[in-house]
């Protein structure tokens, strides 16, 4: 018996673990992989994103440029001056307001669903909640393409509105489609976690806050709306996220090429052929996301809810 | 019968909390358990008795110390090597397995011949009662059922030393008696060395051949069930093990004044407690050892409360600074109303001193 | 006291505090919305006219259409074979990753984490090109095996959210319980840890296979020529004249989600 021995089996555990607990290497394959194929991309875009553009065809020269970046902001006229480029900063601005016009929207429109669905009874709330669940496992190209066809001039919608003598109805190819697809196809995203936090709740609050005096709305204001603030924080964050970096609503639904950041992304790798701006963009996409992030955990925080993305 | 069967050497165990302090879940301890014998760790929730349960099992590995079985170091084994075998709290059955597999689990895991494990599955659910439920999921029994497939399972293995980590506390009263009598039946018929931890001294009392107190990560007392109930060592144990009344006092020659009136004279004090001739100094009196004086006590009050309580009477008494509980029986004698004054006697030698 | 005056209790409406006005509305019309262009789609698949928008008669041409087009049979196979591939790597990366992530520390747990989270947290666009500006400089060639990697990549955090949730919710208990019956780390992981979360493994992976096979923008930038897959198609079929096979191939589609996902759910059920 020697002290050794003892040493030995105290370390044990930091080593093995608890039971059933297995080493951290295990996840060293998941991780070696994602780092190939989700780090190198990603460092690859920064790099690309600081070198010139390829003067035939795709891709980059290996000569330090930071063009990219002053293209965003800057245009260069015919005759050798430069100017503010307004073109991109529009489409930023778009970006962010048809991604803030969905995130509020959806709110607005989820808190009463996610309400009235947590204050249903068991059997219809799992079948309700199943119809809001649905929609995640249908193909987002095909949820958009439905929606084209129903606000589309000669559909229904459209049909309606020539009934009721609106005989100028046309959204189809307007921002306001762009706006309508990214609403639609977000939504879910905003009622579940809204619904989770207000299937937690519990009523008999609003009971009390009843008996203390307060009005029906003064209850909804000051009760209920802080409890399910936790998952209205999330819901933002799954919502404005995405659609920020949102690409096929502006394509099929906005009519124009180049609507929101995604798409001139996607442009400049396609027809345009300019990788480092492509790239520049996407640096600035990114910035822009975990800038976001942080914001939304740094409220989530300040107001006691941890703020979870995955 | 070896005399140290279980031996346990100045083991030490800290947990670190996540504020950064620092808890002795054990410290120092050092314990001798016999083979064939029904040994209980008793002792607030807290104390270090499970922490101490769970080294042994091999789940929990000390700071240092060592533990030995029938002459074999255990500490530094894997708890899959070690020849104990646990009865969680939680029973921690397997969900996924029936009855039948899970207690042939630990029977695979030996690498013993099919027909052999067939007939220990059948003989360890025989010896619980269980007969006839192989093929039942867990989910499907009652919480007494769950909690015989996990002795079941455990005693299947033929352990060296059963450790049962307060099994019975999930259970209601009556099935709880029940088991209580079964598990000591168990332990004397197999003739396993039984270690069950608990935190309520009841059971203790009723199931163990030594109990082991407790407190702070140390061992207070160890001793039979009658030696602490009647020999209690301090305060603690006197409060912890049963119920009893502590009064404070000014010891002198005759006996012990104590605080706010009254007076123990020295022939009510058991002898085995040594009285200073001066200072200050505690008394334990069982509730039971009371008894109603018709003339002047050792103490007097007015009554607050009388609780009946089927075979007793439990009757509070206001001494002024404090208050006393005494036992009464509920028949024959006169039992005191609420608001009268009187007087109360310890039986002789039943008082007791007590560290604080 | 003779006479006893009844006061009629003046009539107040009891209030229900569970329900709010117009709440009820609005959650239909949300609904309505979530649900009408699909249905839409639905019907306009059995349209018999050439123009998707423009309801003629009812008619099953575009079905047989749509399932004679050797096109779509490709883009279907492709996609299934990718679908197929991502699925199981992808499931096998998040159990070995929900497993290690458990006992990892600091750094390594907050970069792994980063890791498995970034495609849910940026733009599938930005990931999408990048993948693509690594596969060329990298030599990897476009198509099906460079599809089957990015797809991996991107199923890895789905796969692993059941999985991770599972964990997270099994007790120590049964696991000491099997260290204490005899069995070693691996007959653990055997016995008792993949049993338990079976379940969860499962539905990992039918989410895995739902998110690739419906992925479009990684599968348009890395798909190349000769390995377009279904989403990639019907997305070139819309913007090019839509005729209402778009809707019958559509329709299939949801056919085929309903049929997963009931039969996923049948599974569950009986498991339980």
């Amino acid at each position: 018996m020697t002290v050794a021995q003892t040493e030995k089996a105290k370390t044990k555990l930091k080593i093995e673990g608890r039971p059933g607990q297995t080493s951290p290497w295990l996840a060293s394959p998941t991780v070696i992989f994602l780092f190939a194929v989700i780090g190198i991309p990603l460092a690859i875009t920064v790099i690309y994103s600081l070198l010139d553009r390829a003067k035939i065809g795709m891709g980059v020269v290996w000569t330090f440029n930071p063009k990219a970046y002053k293209d965003l902001f800057v245009i260069e006229n015919l005759d050798g001056t430069t100017g503010l480029d307004t073109r991109y900063l529009k489409v930023m601005w778009n970006s962010f307001k048809y991604s803030g016009i969905t995130t509020i929207v959806t709110i607005v429109l989820s808190i009463p669903i996610a309400m009235w669905i947590a204050t249903r009874a068991e059997s219809k709330r799992n079948i309700l909640v199943a119809a809001v669940t649905l929609p995640f496992w249908i193909s987002i190209l095909i949820r958009t393409y439905g929606l084209r066809q129903i606000i589309d001039d000669n559909g229904p919608i459209g049909w309606i509105m020539h009934k009721v003598g609106d005989a100028n109805y046309h959204i189809i190819y307007t921002p306001i489609a762009t706006v309508i697809g990214l609403i639609y196809v977000f939504l879910p995203f905003m009622i579940l976690p809204i619904y989770a936090s207000a299937e937690r709740f519990d009523f008999r609050y609003a009971e009390a806050a009843y008996d203390l005096g307060a009005k029906r709305w003064t209850v909804f204001r000051r009760i209920v709306i802080p409890a399910i603030r936790p998952g209205i924080y999330a819901g933002i964050a799954l919502v404005f996220i995405p659609a920020l970096g949102s690409f096929l609503q502006s394509d099929m639904l906005g009519g124009g090429k180049t609507n929101m950041i995604a798409n001139v992304i996607a442009l400049n790798f396609g027809q345009a052929r300019n990788w480092p701006f492509g790239c520049a963009l996407s640096v600035f996409l990114i910035l822009i996301t975990l800038l976001f992030v942080w914001i939304i955990r740094k409220l989530g925080a300040r107001t006691g809810t941890e703020v979870k993305l995955i | 019968m070896s005399s140290s069967f279980l031996q346990i050497s100045n083991v030490k165990k800290t947990f670190t909390t996540p504020e950064g302090g620092e808890v002795h879940a054990l410290d120092d301890v050092s314990l001798d358990i016999n083979s064939g014998e029904f040994f209980v760790m008793l002792g607030p929730s807290g104390c270090g008795k499970t922490t101490l349960l769970r080294s042994i099992a091999g789940l929990e590995y000390p700071d240092s110390g060592t533990i030995t079985l029938d002459g074999q170091r255990i500490d530094d084994l894997p708890a899959y090597d070690r020849p104990v075998n646990t009865v969680f709290q939680s029973y921690a059955l397997f969900p996924h397995m029936t009855v039948g597999e899970n207690i042939a689990f630990g029977l695979e895991m030996e690498k013993i011949e099919k027909s052999e494990i067939t007939r220990r599955v059948s003989d360890a659910l025989d010896q619980v009662k269980l007969s006839g439920l192989e093929n039942r999921k867990p989910t499907q029994l009652s919480g007494g059922q769950q909690q015989r497939v996990a002795l079941a399972r455990a005693l299947a293995k033929k352990p060296k030393v059963l450790l049962l980590d307060e099994p019975l506390s999930a259970l209601d009263l009556k099935l709880r008696r029940g088991m209580q009598i079964e598990l000591k039946r168990l332990q004397q018929d197999t003739g396993i060395t039984f270690v069950f931890v608990t935190h309520d001294q009841e059971e203790a009392m009723s199931m163990g051949d030594r109990i082991a107190v407790f407190k702070d990560g140390k061992i207070i007392q160890l001793d039979t069930p009658r030696e602490i109930y009647r020999r209690p060592v301090n305060s603690f144990v006197a409060d912890f093990i049963g119920e009893t009344n502590l009064l404070d006092g000014t010891a002198d020659n005759l006996g012990v004044k104590v605080a706010g009136g009254g007076f123990i004279a020295r022939e009510l004090i058991a002898p085995d407690c040594q009285v200073p001739a001066a200072g200050q100094v505690t008394i334990a009196i069982r509730p039971e050892d009371f008894e109603i004086s018709t003339t002047t006590g050792a103490i007097s009050g007015i009554v607050r409360d009388v609780i009946f309580t089927g075979d007793s009477v439990r009757v509070h008494v206001d001494l002024g600074a404090t208050e006393v509980v005494a036992t009464l029986p509920s028949y024959g004698e006169r039992v005191p109303d609420r608001g009268a004054t009187i007087s109360l006697n310890p039986l002789p030698q039943s008082a007791r001193t007590v560290a604080s | 006291m003779s006479s006893t005056i009844a006061i009629a209790p003046k009539r107040r409406r009891l209030v229900n505090l569970r329900n709010f006005r117009g709440f009820r509305f609005i959650s239909w019309s949300v609904l309505a919305f979530l649900y009408l262009p699909l249905l839409h789609v639905v019907i306009y698949s059995f349209n018999s006219s050439r123009i998707a928008t423009i309801w003629e008669s009812f008619s099953t041409r575009w079905y047989v259409k749509t399932l004679h087009n050797t096109d779509i049979q490709r883009a279907l196979k492709n996609s299934l074979q990718v679908a197929f591939v991502a699925t199981i790597f992808s499931t096998l990366f998040a159990v070995l990753a929900a497993l290690g992530l458990v006992r990892m520390k600091r750094a390594g747990k907050t970069i792994s984490w980063a890791l498995i989270g970034a495609p849910l947290i940026i733009a599938e666009i930005v990931l999408a090109v990048g993948t693509l500006a690594f596969f060329i400089a990298a030599g990897i060639p476009l198509g099906k095996p460079g599809m089957m990697i990015a797809h991996t990549a991107f199923c890895i955090p789905f796969a692993l959210l059941p999985i991770n949730a599972r964990l997270s919710q099994l007790e120590a208990a049964p696991f000491e319980a099997a260290a204490d019956l005899g069995a070693n780390e691996a007959q653990i992981l055997r016995r008792i840890t993949i049993p338990l979360l079976a379940p969860a493994i499962v539905a990992g992976a039918l989410l895995a296979f739902a998110i690739s096979i419906d992925d479009f923008i990684t599968s348009f930038f890395i798909a190349g020529p000769g390995s377009t897959t279904l989403p990639v198609y019907i997305f070139g079929m819309i913007r090019s004249t839509v005729t209402p096979e778009v809707d019958a191939i559509s329709t299939l589609l949801l056919l085929f989600s309903g049929i997963v996902l009931i039969s996923s759910y049948v599974l569950n059920r009986r498991r339980r």
